[in-house]
């Protein structure tokens, strides 16, 4: 299959070496199916999720991308937090500057909405329903100057940092969320407090969420800096053309 | 052949088709541990690390391709290759009967089992290594390609993980076989008994 040409060896085809080449037509042939897949993969693709999400709901945990969240720690698992102790804090271009406890934040305006999860990988869960205090009102509860120019997000999981523009921030989209799905949020969704920002990209909506910091500039977050958007809408950046999230 | 057995063993692999085997076991159980770790929920969350074994995984996986290709400059690699390609009127039989997979249906140096899984795995290198690249490389392509090719990934890299499981198991059960693939000799006994086609060939 590599060369033909046989020079050095007296023998040719070793005896059992006759019949039908089963083998090669497998190749082809999986070469062909792997080339339809890539090919009409998206189709599909939504059509085996949606069947195994209704039909085994239980399955999606364990088989690729059914119908579901998939997670990506950066770091050694999943960090740790006590419930008590956990605060979120708002800092910098601020005039009153804030540690939340989970009971402050339950204390703030609470905002629901149900919207899609887009991952700038491909995958999507429509129809989140999601929880928690918008950041425009937690940002007005710390007294943010509104022409500060950026925020960052960081992550008490250590690596993961997040930015957005302060009029981005200003959106009535952008979620500090503490429920999903009616519940508390779990661990692997970002426990205690993670953000949402529903019109970008899943990078931009930091899990385990422990610091805000109200300045002047973007500084661009960890996945920023390995190469992907800034402003991540969904459909218009990362070189992705998603339908908008509903 | 240049490697002259001990007396009473047929020399069933020659050390540059051993150290093929080993060196795409120990890449393709880098792919699958770091798959199950990028994977599975439950993993990801006992091990996390995620950027380290993305790297294990895309470098394991540009790595797979060089020893089959390393071992094509290998006459008795090419060899069998042949004789994996190609399916006997005794293979379809020994495929269609349970029974005779004890060894009643004498094949040649491999059986139809070994024959599919040689082929099945060769034809998942080269179509994971493809999908592998869209999603490396996937500014590239566009995202219709894109999510194809990550389907086709994801899918394809379960049905290896169940295979590769069925191909270890099949080698747990049967010591001489491993010691086959290990020292590169096998029993003129085991040979008669398993392939006994190529026993009758290797000894004419």
């Amino acid at each position: 299959m590599c060369f033909s040409k046989e020079v050095e060896q007296p023998l040719k085809s070793p005896p059992d070496a006759t019949g039908a080449p089963v083998g090669r037509r497998i190749v082809l042939g999986m070469v062909g199916l792997g080339a339809l897949g890539i090919i009409f993969g998206r189709t599909a693709s939504q059509a085996v999720n949606s069947t195994v999400a209704t039909a085994a709901p239980g399955l999606s945990g364990v088989l690729p991308g059914t119908g579901g969240f998939r997670i990506y720690t950066v770091t050694n698992g999943y960090p740790e937090y006590n419930v008590d102790k956990y605060r979120l804090t708002v800092t910098g271009l601020v005039s009153s500057p804030l540690s939340l406890s989970l009971a402050d934040l339950t204390e703030l305006p609470q905002t629901g909405m149900t919207k899609d999860f887009q991952c700038v990988t491909g995958w999507r869960v429509d129809d989140v329903p999601w929880s928690g205090v918008l950041l425009s009102d937690v940002l007005t509860a710390a007294g943010a100057d509104p022409s500060a120019g950026a925020l960052r997000f960081i992550s008490f999981d250590g690596a993961y940092t997040e930015s957005l523009t302060m009029e981005q921030s200003l959106r009535p989209d952008v979620l500090v969320a503490t429920t999903m799905f009616g519940q508390p949020i779990t661990e692997e969704h970002g426990a205690p407090v993670r953000l949402y920002v529903a019109p970008m990209y899943g990078y931009k909506s930091i899990k385990w969420l422990s610091g805000i910091e109200v300045g002047k500039t973007v500084v661009p977050g960890y996945w920023e800096e390995r190469g992907y958007s800034v402003d991540a809408w969904v459909g218009s950046s990362n070189g992705m053309t998603d339908e908008p999230i509903t | 052949m240049s490697q002259s057995p001990e007396p009473g063993t047929l020399l069933r692999f020659t050390s540059a088709e051993r150290w093929t085997h080993r060196t795409l076991g120990i890449l393709m159980g880098v792919l699958l541990i770091t798959a199950a770790v990028l994977y599975l929920p439950g993993a990801s969350a006992v091990i996390g690390n995620r950027p380290l074994m993305r790297n294990a995984h895309v470098i394991s996986g540009f790595l797979l391709p060089i020893p089959i290709i390393v071992a094509c400059f290998f006459w008795a690699f090419r060899q069998d290759l042949r004789r994996l390609n190609r399916f006997s009127p005794n293979d379809w039989k020994w495929l269609r009967s349970r029974r005779n997979r004890g060894g009643n249906t004498p094949v040649g140096k491999f059986n139809a089992g070994q024959k599919l899984n040689s082929a099945f795995v060769l034809g998942s290198i080269i179509v994971l290594l493809v999908t592998g690249l869209v999603m490396y490389f996937n500014r590239f392509f566009p995202d219709d390609l894109r999510t194809g090719s990550t389907f086709v990934h994801d899918w394809l890299a379960l049905l290896v993980a169940i295979v590769t499981a069925g191909h270890i198991w099949m080698a747990y059960g049967d010591a001489t076989a491993r010691k086959g693939m290990r020292t590169g000799s096998v029993p003129v006994e085991w040979a008669e008994q398993e392939h006994g086609q190529w026993a009758n060939e290797v000894r004419s």
